[in-house]
This record gives C-alpha cells, sequence and structure tokens, in this order.
C-alpha cells in the first residue's frame, strides 16, 4: 500500500474516523499509570472501561480519567458482567449520564465460566438502545445469522469473538468470520480471545476492520512492548490485506525463470 | 434533627433527615464530572443535586469509569 493511501485508509465507526485499527482494553494492568503508557505504545485511540461503584471509602483513589485523558482518547464504556439486558441497559444509561458517552460497547454474557455471550438477551439491548440514540459496538458470538440479526437490530459495530474472553487461543472460526465480514457493510471488530500479536494480523488478514485487545497485551510479560508488537500486526494484517494476496496453488511454482538455465 | 439511614454504593451511611445530596456528595469528595448518580433506581441529573433531599432507606449508586476490556 503506498503511503497516500494509507492514510485515507481510516476506520470508521458511527460516522467517526480512527486512524489506529486496534481498540484496547484498560483492565488487568497491574497500575492505572502502566495502563497509560501500554495505551500509548499500542497508537489505539479508542479504550473500552468498565462502570463501576466509587470507593467511597477511599477519597483519594486515583481516578482512569486522571490517567487518560478522555477528550484525547475516545472512551468506549462496555457492560462486562452483565448477564441480562436489564442490567446492561442500567449500566450503559449511567455511563452516558457521565459525560455524553453514546459510542458503548454492548456485552451481556451468558455463562460465567465460558463467558460466552447470551445472544437472545444482546439482540434485545441492541434494539433498545439504538431506539435511545445510542452507537451500540456488539461483542457477540462467531455466528453470521445471529451477526445479520444484530445489523438488522441497529448495531453499529459487529464484535464477534475469537475465542473466549481472556483465553488467549486466537481466532479459533475463520470461515465463520469471513462470512460475517462478506455479508455486512457495517465493521466487524475482532473482540475477545487473542493471545499474540499474529493473531491480529490473521484477522486484519481476513479482512476485519480491527481488533480488541485486553488481557494479551495487559498480562504479557512486557506489556509495552506488546502494545507495540499488536500495533504493528494490525498495520501489517491491514496492509497485507488491502494488496491482494496471491491465489494459493496445491503444487510449487519457481522464483526464478526456468528460461536459460545453464 | 433527626438522623436517617441511607445506603450509599451498598453500604449503610447516616445523614440529617432531609440533607441534600449535594452535601453528601460534597462530604463524599465526589468528582462530580467524572461520575452518574442513581437515586432509588433513577438516574438524577447532577445538576440538580441541590434541589434533591435525602428520606430514610434511599439508595444512592455513585459509579464512575475503571479499567475494563
Amino acid at each position: 500500500m503506498e503511503e497516500d493511501s494509507l492514510k485515507k485508509d481510516k476506520l470508521i465507526i458511527a460516522k467517526k474516523k480512527f486512524d489506529s485499527r486496534l481498540i484496547v482494553g484498560t483492565g488487568k494492568y497491574k497500575t492505572m499509570a502502566e495502563c497509560a503508557k501500554a495505551i500509548k505504545f499500542s497508537g489505539a485511540e479508542i479504550v473500552t472501561v468498565a462502570v463501576r461503584r466509587v470507593n467511597i471509602l477511599n477519597k483519594n483513589k486515583p481516578l482512569l480519567m486522571d490517567y487518560i485523558d478522555p477528550k484525547k482518547i475516545t472512551y468506549l464504556p462496555n457492560t462486562a458482567g452483565c448477564f441480562n439486558s436489564k442490567d446492561a441497559l442500567r449500566t450503559l444509561r449511567l455511563a452516558r449520564e457521565i459525560g455524553g458517552w453514546k459510542l458503548v460497547k454492548l456485552e451481556v454474557l451468558g455463562d460465567k465460566t465460558n463467558l460466552f455471550p447470551d445472544m437472545i438477551e444482546t439482540l434485545k439491548t441492541t434494539e433498545v438502545l439504538a431506539n435511545e440514540g445510542f452507537r451500540v459496538m456488539v461483542y457477540c458470538n462467531d455466528d453470521p445469522l445471529m451477526a445479520k440479526r444484530l445489523e438488522n437490530s441497529g448495531a453499529d459495530a459487529i464484535m464477534p469473538l475469537a475465542a473466549p474472553i481472556g483465553s488467549g487461543l486466537g481466532i479459533l472460526n475463520k470461515i465463520n468470520i469471513q462470512i460475517i465480514r462478506k455479508q455486512t457493510k457495517l465493521p466487524v471488530i475482532i473482540d475477545a480471545g487473542l493471545g499474540q500479536a499474529s493473531d491480529a494480523t490473521i484477522a486484519m488478514e481476513l479482512g476485519c476492520d480491527g481488533v480488541l485487545v485486553n488481557t494479551a497485551i495487559a498480562k504479557a510479560k512486557k506489556p509495552f512492548e506488546m502494545a507495540l508488537a499488536f500495533k504493528n500486526a494490525v498495520v501489517a494484517g491491514r496492509q497485507s490485506y488491502c494488496s491482494g494476496r496471491i491465489s494459493k496453488t496445491l503444487m510449487g511454482n519457481p522464483s526464478s525463470p526456468t528460461e536459460g538455465i545453464i | 434533627m433527626k438522623k436517617i439511614k441511607i445506603k450509599v454504593n451498598g453500604k449503610f451511611k447516616t445523614v440529617l433527615n432531609n440533607s441534600k445530596l449535594s452535601d453528601l456528595l460534597k462530604n463524599l469528595k465526589i468528582p462530580i464530572k467524572k461520575v452518574a448518580i442513581e437515586l432509588n433506581q433513577e438516574i438524577i441529573d447532577k445538576k440538580r443535586s441541590n434541589n434533591i433531599k435525602l428520606k430514610k432507606n434511599d439508595k444512592i449508586e455513585i459509579v464512575h469509569f475503571i479499567g475494563g476490556g
């Protein structure tokens, strides 16, 4: 990809343009300072955040907003820990109230051990949120039919899992991801389950519009270096996808001319 | 003045009857711009916390953003 076309190649979500196709989570870091530094290394412009009770006993506890400036980095409030539509709606309405956040990440989980999404609750909630003016990025199963239903329910981005949250297994069903990508006009962001930078490259080479990574960076032995690795991996994957790969053949095809061999 | 029990973020707290929500927030040193507040499961307009008087058994939730994936 030439430099010019790379500059024009933006991730567009709910009409907002982003240069980086890597979204990072802000959970599981040792400290907020470490989290903020990892975000810098990752180059991410969007970060997911959770909504939780303020600690009223420790009044001097540091706040996330003191480390990550919401004017510079887009906060994407999530509904992590919600297992039904009612809790998810409550969480995101509160998130909006904190400071006008309309772009949100919806995840309604169905099982506490495998953390797979409850797609029936997720669908229902997407529709309500879209009607309330939210711009909803939806965590979902790698199920093409459900992804289509989400699109019809007013989602702004489809975020299929690569593998269970925090599992580090990488993309388990490449075919489904490709089908989801092919059938929708919405951005497709791989969310959850990536383990290493090459997983992100594969996601981008499958045609995905972005990836969301938390655990693989936060829990790496060297989070800053891993954040940089993911940044580069996403760029490499995107460039590779846009450059048009060669077709696969069963047999070999020599790279050097066969004519003029001595 | 009569004292009442309310719940703030799941913890019991004793305040003066009819005291203002804004006083409670000040007391707890809550950075108002960085939180959202629910009173008995209903989101309240933070700017109006001055006009809200606390009553017995009120349940208040004060939330903010923390790290999450």
